[in-house]
């Protein structure tokens, strides 16, 4: 910041994140009469939200689900560490969102009688997913984007990198305890190249999760945690940040998703010679090609199918390929019609992206980092809750980047584009009426800007300084985290991933930024989000060590089973970057 | 044996600054994308280099530029093809540069809003965002943006129980009808196609009409005579429209942008 000029917005609630979550909370809010700061490091319609291709799961009554059925499947899945109280919420409140959703235009696909349809994903004990072909996120976001357009209430701050939250007082060296109050975010313009404070007496983090940093990932480049460690430099617990879900179907190489939908229509998973594995694997007994089964065989859950791809590559039963090992993804027999009609993306991304045509060829898919299920500790209205449990005044989290007891161990599909929704709306509201009720003045805008000026300062500074090209560093983080902390863990590796990760803690700290302009520098920008990343695998791979036990996504090989007694990792960093991992009781807080 | 390169030529151009050229050899494999290309010289050349780039999976819309001419999203163009002519990358025409390929948006979107883009319903357009149900707040004044009161987002301060509200039908062929404009993806690579956007860059473009025509074409949708003035009887909506067809062809998500127009324009003159 050559200048050191710093503008200074204001607002009722700052929401940081512009996708499914954030844009949810912004119209809560907004009918709540709130003015809205909706701030995002992208237009919202580039936010990740946009690759979700499955579809979001609500209990239709009609067809003979039932919300119990949708809480039993969850705290199955969530294997001890879902919250029965947030599970209820969550499933009681879905088609709610998923309605109010329709009445904002959302193009369902539907029944013949028109209703929005439902398919099965996997996981369930009943079909329940809404979908909108196999685009739903596309879709989702769009519409609440465009929704959001109505409200002269929300005020966009498009392509404005946020960088800390504002507290009024440094977090207290050495303890547990959360920040003072907070009283808005910091961040930067890259379109005007100018730092600014946002004050708020609410802030809503949104920002999503953290599974960029794998190499192989279904996520996008802008999915690197930036919320969680605002939060963690905040002094604020991350909760079970080992748990990520690994998907069983992405391309080799690039990581890009195809969709569980695939399989809820009918597709099926085949090894090198073209048996149906899975059944060798736990999943069976096999079903009819086409004749997809709740619950069996390639609707078994995700970290099931993950793990029968691990089990079947060290039997040899996976083909070699320059991207590595892969099996294979078969929808010939679903012909080329339903491809076009209810999996065009599918089909797309095939063709463009794997060269095969998935209505003549089998396509190459293996596992990818794919949605963490751990995050900033929340309760079901999104606030924000501490070390010790207590709530932090005007701090609400909602979708992937909290963790508010929903999936648990492992999410099932379809989950979490609801959570977002029942979660945007809940903080939304709630971040509304909690600046509302605010008693106390705020801070004075000096002291406001001179902490501002203060918390900026050392990301400011990244520019033009260092040695080392941060591009290495990325790359390296990636890998280390495939190998050490994907489908099965054990401790040899990841201490290993522990020392490796410490290393490039250090070289990242002199990590070179060439950069210096002051407007759209994306070498800058990423370097940011490549601290965050770190941040993040570090406290990852330290809970997973500490955590000696399987469960969910889980799974080490020196400690196969669950213990007795489930219980969440809290990871908390110290002023100088020192992360603590310990562990807490499950309660329904 | 060495890797083959590719000789790849990128317009840039600092903030207020005249455009330049800069050329650079550039590994390459069969499979790589011109954003591969892009990484690659950031990384190995010029972490300077300016583009945006998230999905990689050409759903997000980011990476759009124009590639030996033609708007292409850099993420799903292979590089493979242009081995022989070399690759010329420039920002997407008709657009104001912020630096080198990104381009700004922010004119896009005050047209899209320019439309009405939300579902109209029966209770008339004028309640705040977050409006909920039909008949939850009162119809207000056409074109009023005063948010709704705090009670119509009803959902979210939990007053509909659950099982009350259903959702409005449409049937399969009801949704058919609009589904092919939806997938728009708001890449923008239809404005920098469009003949007359050159000419005339106040009009109001493919992408954004198309989306009209969207919510026009939705049966739940109620709101088509509140779009018609701004659509119909303004200067820059769809008249200026050649129906040169260009938009349709740049669209890399299989949207008829002009066929939107077209019809409208036909309608309009009955």
């Amino acid at each position: 910041m050559a200048d050191n000029s710093l503008r200074i917005e204001r607002a009722d609630v700052v929401i940081v994140g512009g996708g499914a979550a954030g844009l949810r909370a912004a119209l809560a809010a907004a009918a709540a009469g709130a003015r809205v700061a909706l701030v995002s490091k992208v237009y919202p319609m580039r936010s990740h939200t946009v690759a979700a291709e499955g579809g979001a799961a609500g209990v239709q009554p009609a067809t003979g689900d039932t919300f119990e059925q949708h809480l039993a499947d969850t705290l199955r899945s969530g294997a001890g560490l879902s919250h029965p109280v947030a599970v209820e919420e969550v499933v009681r409140r879905a088609p709610e969102e998923l309605i109010h959703l329709e009445r904002l235009g959302m193009p369902w696909s539907r029944t013949p009688d028109g209703l929005p349809a439902v398919r099965p994903f996997g996981g369930m004990s009943h079909p329940r997913t809404w979908y909108a072909a196999d685009k739903t996120g596309h879709h989702l976001l769009h519409t609440l984007f465009q929704a959001t357009l109505r409200s002269p209430l929300i005020r966009r701050y498009d392509e404005h990198v946020v960088l800390e939250l504002l507290t009024t007082e440094p977090s207290p060296a050495g303890t547990r305890a959360a920040a003072g109050a907070v009283e808005g975010v910091v961040g930067y313009d890259q379109a005007r190249g100018e730092a600014v404070l946002w004050q708020a007496s609410t802030v809503i983090l949104a920002t999503g999760g953290y599974a960029r940093a794998w190499g192989t990932s279904t996520n996008a480049g802008i999915v690197t945690g930036d919320g969680l460690t605002m939060a963690l430099r905040a002094g604020l617990p991350l909760r079970d940040l080992e748990m990520v879900q690994v998907h069983p179907t992405g391309l080799p190489g690039s990581g890009i998703l195809i969709t569980e939908a695939a399989r809820g229509e009918g597709g099926v998973l085949l090894d090198a010679a073209g048996e149906r594995y899975l059944a060798d694997y736990g999943l069976g007994p096999v079903t009819e090609p086409g004749s997809p089964e709740a619950g069996r065989m390639e609707l078994g859950r995700r970290d099931a199918l993950s793990q029968a791809f691990w089990q079947a590559d060290r039997d040899g039963r996976t083909a070699a390929t320059a991207d590595g090992s892969v099996v294979y993804l078969d929808l010939r027999h679903l012909g080329d019609e339903v491809l076009r009609e209810r999996l065009p993306l599918v089909r797309e991304l095939a063709r463009r992206f794997a060269g095969v045509d998935p209505a003549r060829e089998l396509i190459p898919v293996r596992p990818a980092a794919h949605y963490t299920m751990g995050g900033i500790v929340a309760d079901v209205r999104g606030q924000v809750r501490d070390a010790d449990g207590a709530v932090v005044a005007g701090l609400f989290a909602a979708g992937e980047c909290a963790s508010i007891g929903l999936h648990g161990a492992n999410r099932l599909g379809s989950n979490s584009l609801v959570e977002a929704l029942v979660l945007g709306a809940a903080a939304g509201t709630g971040a509304a009426q909690a600046t509302a009720r605010r008693a106390t003045p705020p801070p004075s805008p000096a002291l406001l800007e001179a902490r501002a000026r203060e918390l900026l300062a050392p990301w400011l500074a990244l520019r033009g300084r260092g040695t080392e090209p941060p591009a290495a560093i990325r790359r390296e983080v990636g890998q280390v985290l495939d190998r050490h902390l994907l489908i099965f863990r054990e401790a040899a590796g990841l201490q290993q991933a522990a020392t490796a990760l410490a290393g490039l803690a250090v070289r990242l700290a002199d990590a070179r930024v060439a950069d210096t302009s002051a407007v759209w520098n994306t070498d800058w920008a990423e370097a940011v989000e490549l601290h965050s990343l770190l941040t993040l695998a570090r406290g990852a791979v330290q809970a997973a060590l500490a955590r000696e036990e399987s469960r969910g996504a889980h799974q080490r090989l020196d400690f196969p089973e669950a213990a007795a007694v489930p219980r969440h990792s809290l990871t908390t960093a110290a002023p100088d970057g020192t992360l603590t991992t310990c562990f807490a009781e499950v309660t329904d807080a | 044996m060495p890797e083959p390169t590719i000789e790849v030529t990128v317009t840039r151009q600092e903030p207020g600054g005249p455009p330049r050229e800069e050329t650079f050899e550039v590994p390459y494999g069969e499979r790589s994308s011109v954003l591969d290309l892009l990484d690659a010289i950031k990384e190995r050349e010029d972490p300077s280099l300016t583009y945006r780039w998230s999905c990689r999976s050409g759903v997000c819309g980011s990476c759009g530029v124009s590639v030996n001419g033609s708007p292409r999203l850099a993420c799903e163009t292979g590089a493979a093809g242009y081995r022989a002519s070399g690759i010329r990358l420039a920002p997407l025409a008709g657009v104001a540069v912020e630096r080198d390929l990104v381009t700004s948006p922010a004119d896009f979107v005050s047209k899209l809003r320019s439309v009405l883009p939300w579902l109209i319903d029966d209770a008339g357009a004028g309640a705040g965002a977050g409006e909920v149900a039909a008949g939850s707040s009162a119809p207000a004044p056409l074109g009023s943006m005063e948010p709704g009161p705090p009670a119509s987002d009803s959902l979210a301060s939990g007053t509909l129980a659950s099982g009350q509200a259903a959702p409005t039908t449409q049937s399969p062929a009801e949704l058919s009808a609009f589904a092919d404009f939806t997938a728009c993806v708001n890449c923008l690579l239809c404005y920098a196609a469009c003949p007359v956007v050159k000419e005339m860059p106040e009009f109001v473009g493919p992408a954004a009409i198309a989306i009209a025509r969207r919510w026009d074409l939705d049966s739940r949708d109620h709101g088509a005579q509140q779009r018609a003035p701004f659509l119909l009887e303004t200067e820059f909506a769809i008249w200026p429209c050649i129906q040169d067809g260009s938009c349709t062809i740049a669209c890399p998500k299989g949207v008829d942008p002009a066929r939107a127009l077209r019809d409208y324009q036909r309608e309009a003159m009955g």
